[in-house]
């Protein structure tokens, strides 16, 4: 096929980074038992950047002993030095944003103006929040009666197991960790085989205002590696982002040895646009096509991915005209130049499982409005996983509108009635996002609480800020995070019953 | 007439198999996954390592390995054949084949209106445990 000639900004430098990382383990360097090591491969131009260890039971088993170590200490430190270091860690980020954010688009393959004003600054500011809440943070304390209380305290759970996706390897790694540590655990980490490397270049940035132990990140493959942190015995909780079947197969782990885990899963996420967004032609019209064309967002590889456009069936025309022409005018490119606005898929296997998407809606009879097929970019990205942003016209029943596809692939169907949109939206087996367009003042507040999802937004979609709960309804999971309620997702309450009677009951 | 199977299987995919039977030493099975990062994958683990129950539809065995789903995806791909095959690649799943540096994957097509009226039976997981 032809490729697409690139005419854009020069990109910008890689940032330096070394041959190989070892495992983090209790503030140290280690290198892996197998001593082996895998490619970590840039979907910039699929070509390796550098290794990572590929960890194994006896890397896990070592991690878990670093945190037990270093969590006889960190459970007990105050809030007020939990926050100091969580405020230090958001503080050497912000110095080495420009850095990181160079990295994560090496490591992920996402444009570089998303790293640098979300990924990133998202980081930051999730730290700096946990680092808050905590020092408002109080126990209860309840007086049964005039001799009896009873202390309801905050405990943590002790060392966690997190297992972090490729789609946001930095932002997904801190709304792990930032909630774990605040709540006085220490964590083992384990980052995805696609984007093993960002974050170790955090923790050699962190390293020094860490307590050994605290964090520790073994980087390798799932059964290898995965499989040994999920089933230990010696973890208290599992934290996971990913898909279906891995999520059931950590909590069947979990059920084994009894533990609590938080799952961040699937989404198929319905964008609603009712008749009333089309009234004007105006600031809030293009407020809305912008929405849409959201799939887009981190080339689509996000949970939420907007990923199901319902339209009423008369403002379909004129919106989806604007959609469609905003859609075509993504400028796709190099991840590292700055004017790029939508990068390159993750790896090599989420581009073939894309593009095998957009063949299944082709069969299934969807009408391609735009996009539908691969980039072909060239100028030395031509090994490199790019796609169109693709829009699909078709209906609910669609293996399409129904499964998550993972990349820059959205499908529109009409509803004529909101009784029918809310069907529609609820046509899924997923409840993790939505999004709610409308001008009636009715409408915004009682179409949300209708949908089954856990985070509908309203007039704006994919803003992720910090203090805002974030999860899932359904087949999404559960667990919330983004939000000061996880911090009970890592604790445990201790009640004291106290008696300051000095009467026996005279039972006895 | 013979059934129409529900999943069929690549010579490489077969290959595959057998190299991870002699590793673990043990049949092994098929759950195929749905939504986010790794989703839509079919993952291969050792025999009963992974659960099934009464929300697993039993599609069939191919080549020797019994092949799952979670009965509400079924819904959506009962129409489908399914083809297991096997790519160079990495997924960042629990799957077995990962470390190979290969990753089973699924091809698909839609049945025809002939085939669907002679498709081979389903069950459930926890009706197949029972039969065992």
């Amino acid at each position: 096929m032809t490729t697409q000639t690139l005419s854009q900004s020069k990109p910008v430098d890689r940032p330096t980074v070394k041959a190989k990382y070892d495992h983090f383990i209790g503030g140290k360097w280690v290198a892996p038992a197998s001593e082996e090591y895998f490619d970590n491969i840039s979907p910039i131009d699929g070509k390796p950047f550098t290794k990572a260890a590929r960890g194994n039971k006896e890397d896990v088993e070592k991690a878990i002993d670093a945190a037990h170590e270093a969590f006889k200490t960190w459970s007990k430190t105050s809030a007020a030095e939990r926050s100091r270091v969580l405020n230090k860690i958001a503080d050497i980020i912000e110095d080495n944003l420009e850095m990181l954010a160079r990295l994560e688009t090496v490591d992920n393959g996402k444009a570089l103006r998303e790293t640098r004003a979300a990924d990133l600054p998202l980081c930051v500011d999730h730290f700096r929040y946990f680092a808050g809440v905590i020092r408002a943070d109080e126990s209860t304390i309840s007086e049964h009666d005039e001799h009896t209380v009873s202390i309801a305290l905050h405990e943590p759970l002790g060392v966690v197991a997190q297992i972090i996706p490729w789609n946001f390897p930095l932002l997904m790694a801190t709304w792990k960790i930032a909630p774990a540590l605040a709540a006085g655990c220490c964590t083992v980490v384990k980052p995805a085989e696609q984007t093993p490397t960002s974050i170790m270049v955090l923790m050699e940035l962190i390293a020094d205002v860490l307590p050994p132990g605290v964090i520790n990140v073994v980087t390798g493959f799932g059964v290898e590696a995965g499989k040994p942190l999920a089933t230990s015995t010696r973890v208290a909780k599992v934290a996971f982002t990913g898909e279906t079947t891995t999520g059931r197969l950590i909590m069947q782990y979990a059920s084994e040895n009894l533990i609590p885990v938080t799952m961040e899963l699937g989404g198929k996420s319905p964008n609603i646009f009712m008749k009333s967004v089309a009234d004007a032609d105006d600031e809030f019209f293009d407020k809305a096509v912008e929405g849409a064309v959201m799939f887009a967002l981190n080339q689509g590889e996000v949970c939420t991915c907007p990923s199901r456009i319902l339209v009423h069936e008369d403002i379909y025309d004129k919106f989806m005209e604007r959609v469609i022409e905003r859609t075509k005018a993504i400028k796709m490119g190099h991840p590292l130049a700055e004017d790029t606005m939508m990068g390159a898929q993750a790896s090599n296997d989420q581009y073939e499982k894309i593009l095998s998407y957009l063949d299944i809606g082709k069969q299934e009879g969807a009408i391609t409005l735009c996009g539908g097929e691969k980039a072909g970019l060239n100028s030395g990205l031509e090994t490199g996983y790019y796609i169109k942003p693709t829009i699909f016209k078709g209906n609910n029943k669609m293996r399409v509108f129904q499964e998550e596809i993972f990349g820059p692939v959205t499908c529109v169907t009409t509803f004529k009635t909101t009784e029918e949109a809310i069907a529609i939206a609820n046509d899924t087996m997923y409840g993790l996002g939505a999004g709610l367009w409308s001008r009636d003042a009715h409408e915004l507040y009682q179409v949300p609480r209708a949908i089954q999802a856990g985070r509908v937004w309203v007039n704006c979609y994919h803003a992720y800020p910090a203090h805002a709960p974030f999860g899932g309804y359904k087949k999404s999971g559960f667990g919330r995070e983004n939000h000061l309620m996880m911090l009970d997702h890592y604790r445990q309450t201790k009640n004291m019953l106290i008696s300051y009677s000095k009467e026996k009951l005279g039972f006895f | 007439m013979e059934p129409i199977k529900r999943v069929l299987i690549t010579e490489q995919a077969k290959e595959v198999i057998d190299t991870l039977r002699k590793r673990f030493g043990t049949e092994l099975m098929f759950h195929q996954s749905g939504g986010c990062c790794d989703g839509s994958s079919p993952m291969c683990f050792e025999k009963g390592d992974f659960k099934v129950g009464s929300q697993d539809v039993w599609l069939g065995e191919v080549y020797g390995c019994d092949f799952f789903m979670s009965a509400d995806q079924f819904e959506y791909w009962k129409h489908t054949q399914l083809t297991l095959d096997v790519t160079p690649g990495r997924g960042s799943s629990f799957s077995i084949e990962i470390p190979m540096g290969i990753r089973f994957m699924i091809r698909s097509k839609l049945f025809t209106e002939e085939e669907l009226k002679n498709l081979s039976p389903i069950k459930s997981g926890e009706e197949l445990l029972k039969e065992d």
